[in-house]
């Protein structure tokens, strides 16, 4: 080719590329100019990229292997490791669908940004710990060639976890097992505590768990556009839609017991253009449901849960969406800079923000308190009731606490045991879920998109064993309850 | 490939001055351009075909830009090659820690960067410039080591469990590392109990939020932050440095640097006399 190409210019005819029509200046090319003919025929008939009647450029594709419902971190993070494990290189085509180009709901950039080991699920642990290892070499995973490196701004203060007397002993077996999977936390007593940091008062702490590396927060922001950035250069198709139906064929099989099953395949997804009653049939071979906050709905459209409770098939999505609150202050007397993620007992937890003794937190409310997830309007009585006497009871600083702005945001919350379902769904066989996180899931996003590309290509999970987070769990009714959720 | 098979929208490709297939659309910028400018230079005045130079320089970008993708895939290898010899530089030193001790392996390791070493009670030991230095360390195994000089050493987080067995280590120097970040800073808190003198300057990487995590090494005396770029506020970094470790000095950016225009209204108003 490169001989080829450095001949002299008479054995043009040779080129098959048509350059010469490119050439300012140079003697007409018929062959040129015929190869060209013949492209642009190819691409008007069926199956070709161009529509003579008008525009549709912002349509998705006619055809798509994978389809991802949803472009949080979560849906980008699954694109990425699609692109990236799959064998050969260019093989398969994803489309990521997402409603809101502005993300201006997603719980991804709400989020507050913390990423800890401190779990109680061993294999919570192990997703946290290759996310860690996934941000710290961020520049290398997500290199794109002549673009610059990213800087999330990872602040490696490490989260502080309170326990009363009643929690003293559940927080000892968890920090048994998260050194056991090698997280790197220190248990501390009331009097280390006071040593550390002097500005706590630790009035019904009776042990503390701090984690030393590893842990903090970062700019969701920035890994978010740096998913995007990369999966954009791997040849990902972006879709600025909202999926509104499902297509799909059903099949009754018998299981080996003779038992009669009906298995369902999704075939084409229906992707309606913002402000428009414009759809885009879309056929796929796999539809990812990554839609977060709304991804019960998702699965209401593709017939999951359609059925007598209490079998299979009347089995729904426990997701959720519910509304959190974060609140911003600012506190000249506060806390220093070793500030680390500080977690009360009673749920109320608060991080240092910047350099100018500002801090955000908040706190989860009960079952009972929780507020309608129709909007997101933050309730600043909240803060003045139920966060606020929390925090001075436990930093006497934050007495005088002046509150600053606040924001809210949604957990896609998963009412069964508060832990991710990772995984294909057994009767709709082509769905798989990456979703129900509530509240942990920015943190675990690389490692989770990573299992789900595993289950995709490979029929399994191959690094981290994700089987007790799959669907069939809600079926069988095996909780696999965390206890450390914030 | 990838991108061929996506690359849809080609009603909005074939506006620009480029070929019809999808192929090289992201380089084909540089083509067009290259030819916009040699026609708009040379003008109406020489229509005819370009000089012999120019030809052979178009027809090399024209090569290159025909093979994107190899291109790009030449330069992803080049670039996974330079992370894959740093991390070469900064790998375990294994059997040397088994043979001859965690304090023999820290020293290789560190002398091999270019650094230097000081074992108690020995003089420093440092890599000559061609970068060999004499084995007689590793009879030296339970002497530990008091002091590293790694400036300029392209140690990074990996690296730092070389240093992380030392656990007398009194000084660190990590002057104008390019590769300390705030991800090693974070790494250091197993030295807490020996670690009185510790040096930053000049580290490009280094940020505020990386300085918060060095509470932990309170028995350090002596801090240094000198210039380090990526700190956003110096002058209140040093503040809260300060605060954060109490019984340390701190010598780094002057407190008072963002303060500039506070101090020249001071001046202004002693200088003015108070009229009587």
């Amino acid at each position: 080719m490169l001989r080829t190409a450095l001949r002299p210019r008479w054995g043009r005819a040779l080129l098959a590329r048509g350059l010469g029509s490119r050439r300012g200046g140079s003697a007409p090319d018929q062959n040129g100019k015929v190869s060209e003919i013949k492209k642009k025929i190819q691409s008007v008939l069926p199956g070709g990229a161009w529509n003579p009647l008008y525009d549709t450029s912002y349509l998705p594709p006619e055809h798509s292997d994978v389809v991802i419902v949803g472009g949080g971190v979560i849906g980008l993070s699954v694109a990425y490791w699609l692109k990236r494990l799959e064998k050969p290189r260019g093989a398969i085509r994803v489309l990521v669908v997402e409603r809101d180009h502005t993300y201006s709901r997603a719980s991804t950039v709400l989020s507050v940004g913390g990423i800890r080991q401190q779990f109680s699920v061993p294999e919570n642990i192990q997703l946290s710990l290759f996310s860690i290892e996934f941000l710290r070499n961020i520049n290398e995973y997500l290199a794109v060639v002549d673009d610059p490196p990213l800087d999330i701004q990872f602040n490696p203060s490490g989260y502080l976890l309170l326990a009363s007397e009643k929690g003293a002993a559940l927080m000892e077996s968890n920090v048994k097992v998260q050194r056991q999977e090698g997280a790197k936390v220190c248990l501390m007593s009331p009097e280390q505590l006071r040593n550390k940091f002097p500005w706590i008062n630790t009035d019904g702490v009776a042990l503390a768990s701090y984690g030393m590396e590893h842990e903090g927060w970062f700019d969701p922001w920035c890994l978010l556009q740096g998913l995007r950035r990369k999966v954009q250069s791997m040849g990902v198709l972006f879709c600025h839609g909202e999926v509104t139906r499902f297509i799909s064929s059903s099949d009754h099989m018998e299981t080996r017991s003779g038992e009669e099953v009906t298995l369902k395949r999704i075939h084409e997804v229906h992707v309606k253009v913002d402000r428009s009653l414009e759809y885009q049939p879309v056929e796929c071979a796999i539809v990812i449901n990554a839609a977060g906050a709304w991804s019960g709905q998702i699965a209401q459209l593709a017939g999951i849960g359609k059925g007598p409770p209490g079998t299979l098939q009347g089995t729904k999505l426990p997701v959720e969406p519910r509304k959190r609150y974060v609140y911003v202050w600012h506190c000249p007397q506060g806390p220093g800079l070793e500030t680390p993620f500080v977690v009360d007992p009673s749920g109320v937890y608060f991080r240092r923000e910047g350099l100018g003794n500002n801090y955000l937190g908040g706190c989860s409310p009960t079952e009972e308190e929780e507020p309608d997830p129709g909007n997101l309007e933050v309730d600043h009585d909240f803060f003045q009731d139920k966060v606020w006497p929390s925090l001075a009871q436990r930093v006497p600083a934050f007495e005088t606490l002046k509150a600053r702005s606040s924001w809210a945001g949604y957990y896609d919350y998963n009412t069964f045991d508060q832990n991710g379902v990772v995984g294909p769904h057994p009767l709709v066989i082509n769905m798989y879920f990456a979703t129900g996180f509530s509240g942990h899931g920015l943190q675990q996003a690389p490692a989770v998109g990573r299992a789900v590309a595993e289950m995709v290509l490979q029929g399994h999970f191959q690094t981290i064993d994700l089987s007790p987070f799959l669907f069939s769990r809600f079926y069988l009714g095996e909780k696999v309850q965390e206890h450390n959720i914030v | 490939m990838a991108h061929p098979a996506n690359q849809r929208g080609a009603g909005s490709r074939t506006a620009r001055v480029g070929p019809a297939d999808g192929e090289v659309a992201p380089l084909h910028l540089v083509a067009p351009l290259w030819n916009a400018g040699t026609r708009g230079i040379r003008g109406l005045s020489s229509a005819a075909a370009p000089e012999g130079n120019q030809q052979k320089g178009r027809s090399l970008l024209q090569f290159l830009a025909d093979r994107f993708y190899d291109v790009q895939a030449l330069r992803e290898y080049l670039f996974r090659k330079q992370a894959w010899k740093m991390h070469q530089k900064n790998r375990p030193f294994t059997y040397i820690k088994e043979r001859y001790g965690p304090y023999a392996a820290g020293a290789y390791f560190i002398l091999k960067l270019g650094g230097a070493v000081k074992f108690q009670g020995k003089e420093w030991i440092r890599s000559d410039a061609r970068g060999h230095f004499s084995l007689d360390f590793l009879k030296l195994q339970m002497v530990p080591i008091e002091a590293v000089d790694a400036s300029g050493c392209a140690v990074n987080y990996q690296g730092l469990d070389n240093l992380l067995a030392l656990k007398e280590l009194q000084v660190l120097w990590l002057q104008r590392c390019p590769h300390v970040d705030d991800w090693c800073l974070s790494r250091l808190h197993p030295l807490a109990n020996s670690l009185q003198e510790l040096s930053l300057a000049g580290c490009p990487k280094i940020s505020e939020r990386g300085l918060a995590c060095l509470h932990h090494l309170q028995n350090l005396r002596k801090l240094d932050i000198s210039d380090l770029p990526a700190v956003s506020n110096p002058g209140l970094t040093q503040i809260l440095v300060e605060e954060m470790l109490p019984d340390c000095k701190v010598v780094g950016a002057d407190w008072a640097q963002g303060l500039k225009l506070g101090q020249e209204e001071q001046y202004r108003d002693i200088a003015s006399p108070i009229p009587a």
